[in-house]
């Protein structure tokens, strides 16, 4: 359980990212920073998912939220930025704890049909609520701040945005929160009679999982400068879902791996065939079968385990 | 009276596994349930926890009415238990058992920025050495022998901080010599914090051996209440239970 040295490989790995326009062209400038979205998404997921053991088939709502109350502030209603992702934030935060509230009462695959259910109703208010979301077009032609405007100085951007989510959600997940959560996820029965509120531990997990996705989304929002229903729909969920479970859902770091690790994928295989799905499902079969923690598990398994780590999810 | 189990009955779809119990602990005792298989005695616990809600009557702990709490609300008042089965965290270490024990204990599990490394070192270790389990720390729970995990269980119980112990079986798989070893722990432990000790024990030497006080429990109703010398005198229980020596696992 001791937090081993993640930090250093942490900090370098944000240094070698940072790198990535000095080096690269604008092309994986763009990729870098759609990376960086998805793996703030990812991570977010990866708190219930992980940590709290809740499969959620519906994170993409939160997401969605965040995006679209972020380019609606700062467009429809000029609000400046730092207060609009604040908002999003808070707005996705309140959100998930309103849904949070009914799908918590719920276990496991009735949970997970919930939020898909949950998320569905927010995909539809999307499409239907013409007049604030831009309905099936999507909300097009948000403003950005000059400073943000341009692909490098947004990629920066976003770094910052990612790397305080990153570091906030880690201090979360190795708070005697994350305990609990963990505790909650491996036995629910023994953590209800040491005097925990179940229910209530869930509910705060899935209330910060949806303010983080809300960030990640509302990061998308201001990249594409505009929002789209997809961004709700339950593909966005499934892959974000996929993106977990193939970097390793009991490692902290494992959600990013996967975000990056799809990405990179998907560009690089579409290039030979347009059959990425396919290539897509063979390698989650094999993820699966071969390393059921993911990237990350492989890669600690290279390395020595060091310490009397057990509780998985911590292993960095 | 610390624990006032009054009319309490509970049924499973027509099978009535608790009928009219009334079962009164004084504080300090140990008191042991006993009785046959699918007498009822997990039920009671179930019931007394809160994991389970009976059907009619009333449970009492310190005149407060417990029916209408929620287990975690149940431990809050001071109520702990351990199960029949072994129930910890198998992937977490011994200590991050007890650790998240005294987490919850401290209402700290909503906490979010309250690092939890080497929190509760000490207090954690001191458990774990009243148990025996000084060496045990960093190995993981599940990898533990079958009475390791039970001295952990009841390391995890006390880090409640309870004033009533719930020991459901807590010798259940040991052999003899642990047994004995065991049960003597839990005696000077129970004694020496001033708890309440209300345990389920298949083992006739043992319950004669520490037990202030003896229930016996049968077909879902106390049959027997006294101390030992008295229930084992008891006609109606010899005939039922002891006389037959049925064996319980």
């Amino acid at each position: 359980m001791r937090p081993r040295g993640g930090v250093q490989w942490t900090l370098f790995g944000l240094f070698l990212v940072a790198l990535v326009p000095v080096v690269g062209e604008r092309y994986y400038v763009d990729l870098t920073t759609q990376i960086l979205i998805y793996a703030l998404f990812a991570l977010s997921l990866n708190i219930l998912v992980g940590y709290c053991g809740n499969l959620s088939f519906g994170h993409a709502a939160f997401f969605a939220i965040g995006g679209y109350a972020c380019v609606i502030l700062t467009t429809t209603y000029e609000v400046t930025l730092i207060i609009s992702l604040g908002l999003s934030v808070l707005i996705s935060a309140v959100a998930a704890a309103a849904i949070g509230y009914v799908c918590v009462r719920l276990a496991a695959m009735h949970f997970a049909m919930l939020t898909l259910a949950f998320s569905m109703l927010v995909w539809s208010i999307a499409i239907k609520w013409t007049p604030v979301t831009g309905g099936d077009d999507g909300f097009v032609g948000a403003t950005l701040p000059d400073l943000i405007s341009n692909p490098v100085s947004f990629f920066y951007f976003a770094l910052l945005i990612f790397s305080t989510g990153l570091i906030l959600l880690r201090v979360i997940c190795t708070s005697t929160f994350g305990r609990a959560m963990i505790a909650i996820r491996e036995n629910e029965t023994r953590a209800t009679f040491m005097g925990m509120d179940v229910r209530k531990i869930r509910l705060q997990a899935f209330t910060i999982a949806g303010a983080f996705a809300g960030l990640a989304g509302a990061l998308l929002g201001l990249y594409n400068r505009g929002m789209y229903p997809e961004s709700a729909f339950w593909t966005e969920s499934g892959q974000v879902l996929i993106m977990v479970l193939l970097g390793g859902m009991h490692s902290f770091i494992g959600p990013v791996l996967g975000a990056a690790a799809l990405y990179i994928l998907e560009t690089m295989i579409n290039q030979y065939t347009e059959y990425w799905q396919i290539v897509l499902g063979v390698i989650l079969l094999g993820v699966v079968l071969i390393a059921p923690d993911g990237l990350a598990g492989l890669l600690s398994g290279f390395r020595k385990r060091k310490d009397d780590s057990v509780t998985g999810v911590d292993s960095e | 009276m610390i624990l006032n189990v009054e009319n309490t009955s509970r049924s499973f779809s027509g099978f009535l596994a608790l009928d009219n119990v009334n079962l009164q602990v004084a504080e300090g005792e140990m008191h042991a349930l006993i009785g046959p298989n699918g007498a009822g005695k997990t039920t009671l616990f179930n019931v007394i926890s809160g994991l389970i809600s009976a059907d009619t009557g009333t449970v009492s702990f310190k005149d407060r009415e417990l029916s209408r709490m929620k287990p975690h609300q149940i431990v809050e008042v001071g109520i702990a238990r351990s199960f029949q089965r072994v129930n910890v965290f198998p992937r977490n270490t011994a200590f991050e058992n007890v650790q998240v024990a005294f987490i919850a204990r401290n209402r700290e599990h909503f906490k979010i920025f309250a690092a939890a490394y080497g929190k509760y070192t000490q207090e954690i270790m001191e458990l774990l050495i009243l148990v025996g389990m000084a060496d045990d720390a960093s190995t993981p729970a599940g990898e533990l022998a079958h009475g390791k995990q039970k001295q952990l269980e009841l390391a995890v119980a006390l880090a409640a901080n309870p004033a009533l112990l719930l020991l459901d079986e807590p010798t259940a798989g040991m052999s003899i010599a642990e047994t004995m070893s065991s049960i003597e722990l839990i005696r000077d432990i129970v004694k020496g914090r001033n708890l309440t000790l209300l345990f389920t024990e298949h083992d006739m030497t043992v319950v004669f051996e520490i037990a202030d006080r003896v229930s016996v429990l049968h077909h879902g109703q106390i049959i027997a209440t006294g101390d030992g010398e008295t229930v084992r005198n008891d006609p109606e229980v010899r005939r039922v239970y002891l006389g037959t020596e049925e064996s319980e696992s």
